[in-house]
């Protein structure tokens, strides 16, 4: 997988992600010393300590089970943080993830990647606009931007899960969000889709800011500052 | 960057085209409150007077349990394509957010009940004056219904089976919307005072508006953990 991911070289800058996080590149964003997890007194998440810089993608592996997600939810303010410490750091200043400021600069896609399949894909991108803000591109560019300008007028439930991925994409070129959490960005994608997760975080992390991704897979991802830890 | 109102208006644009798209939602609690009010004369028989005093119970009832029907559909699907999350984690406040999932629900499904109901009113034969009664107690009623049974819907929307338990869970703070909403229109068709049934009834929507929304707020964190 990674060789074939290499053999290809994905077309950079087009222009639509051109915020700038006001965040020079190495300053710390996040932070994480013995965060775990466990529920009922099962162990979810084993103590973690980690930390990510602003410019960085942060490549959280692991097999199915191992508390990838459980880590995306905590890091978003989904699950409270009861054991361990996590500090994210807004220009400096430390945030807790269910604070607005932190809420205002952080995209997170799940696993269930949030689309009404009963509204067409622009319909879909036009709540996310309306409801996320669009500083940066109209639905119709997000729309162009991830491959699916054709399909502006499709209704979701008719996509191929490819492009349905690829729909749920298209909200992290709408805004400007400092940190993307993105749950198994690179499942169900082809190799256009998948340089198109590189190309988009390529660009975000050159204007300072961060992403965290999980994979279960072992392909890397070709981004200028990788960090990667297994679970 | 949205506007925390602005965020609730798209929302509640949102929910307004997909329930208009899935007619089931809008067509299901109507059919459902008509076909109930349509047995009760099937199995009483043509006894107008008799008819004419169970009405406003059965129009009540009816009402009550297609709302329930519908509450169902209320968060059931958010939840399934993560849209929940998305709310949740957003930075405009949880409360103001369901108040417009709440809004857009009743609107779907709550106000055709309100529009239908003269015309079940008019089949029971009920009087001009408490036909308006029964639209007033209606419009008055039925969000406040939809308010509270939120609350129940977001405490079980993560639990297999979650239908029967939110039945358990709501039918019970349903009654005192019950009580005086049928009350009222009883008092009307036998001219007795009636303002202060729609004054508690409006009571308890201003309540409900208060508190539901971070009720409901609070019970989908607990879910979605």
């Amino acid at each position: 997988m990674t060789e074939a991911y290499s053999a290809v070289q994905p077309a950079r800058g087009n222009g639509y992600y051109t915020a700038l996080c006001d965040q020079p590149s190495g300053t710390r964003m996040l932070e994480i010393e013995g965060l775990n997890f466990s529920r009922d007194e099962e162990p979810i998440l084993r103590p973690l300590d980690l930390a990510v810089d602003a410019g960085q993608v942060l490549m959280i592996r692991g097999s199915n089970g191992s508390g990838k997600t459980t880590l995306l939810k905590l890091l978003c303010g989904l699950l409270p943080v009861t054991e361990g410490r996590l500090t994210i750091r807004m220009d400096g200043q430390p945030v807790e993830p269910v604070d607005p400021a932190f809420r205002r600069e952080h995209m997170y896609i799940g696993h269930q990647l949030g689309l009404k399949l009963d509204l067409t894909s622009l319909e879909n991108q036009n709540f996310f606009a309306a409801f996320f803000g669009s500083d940066l591109a109209t639905p119709r560019e997000s729309l162009q931007r991830v491959g699916l300008e054709g399909y502006a007028h499709s209704v979701a439930r008719r996509l191929s899960a490819g492009q349905k991925k690829r729909l749920s994409l298209a909200r992290l070129v709408l805004n400007r969000h400092r940190f993307w959490l993105l749950d198994e960005p690179y499942s169900n994608l082809d190799q256009a889709g998948i340089n198109l997760v590189d190309d988009l975080m390529t660009e975000h992390t050159r204007n300072g800011g961060a992403a965290i991704v999980t994979s279960h897979g072992t392909f890397v991802p070709q981004v200028p500052d990788l960090k990667e830890i297994i679970l | 960057m949205t506007t925390t109102w602005g965020a609730g208006w798209a929302l509640l644009r949102r929910d307004m085209r997909l329930g208009i798209r899935q007619r089931s939602e809008i067509v299901m609690p109507l059919m459902f409150l008509v076909l109930v009010c349509t047995l009760f004369p099937l199995g009483l028989g043509p006894d107008i007077p008799r008819l004419r005093e169970i009405a406003p119970a059965v129009i009540w009832i009816a009402a009550l349990l297609s709302s329930l029907l519908a509450l169902n559909h209320l968060f059931a699907e958010d939840f399934a394509d993560g849209s929940l999350e998305q709310l949740v984690v957003s930075e405009h406040p949880l409360p103001w957010l369901m108040m417009s999932k709440v809004l857009a629900h009743w609107l779907i499904s709550g106000l055709p009940i309100v529009l239908l109901s003269p015309v079940l009113a008019f089949s029971y034969q009920l009087p001009a004056d408490g036909t308006a009664m029964l639209f007033i107690t209606l419009l008055l009623g039925t969000p406040t219904l939809s308010l509270i049974g939120a609350i129940g819907v977001a405490l079980t929307v993560g639990l297999r089976r979650g239908g029967m338990f939110l039945a358990l869970l709501v039918l019970p703070l349903f009654v005192p919307v019950l009580i005086f909403a049928t009350a009222g229109v009883v008092s009307t068709v036998s001219g007795l005072p009636d303002t202060s049934h729609v004054f508690f009834l409006t009571a308890m929507l201003v309540l409900a508006l208060t508190l539901a929304p971070f009720a409901v707020s609070a019970a989908l964190k607990i879910s979605l953990s």
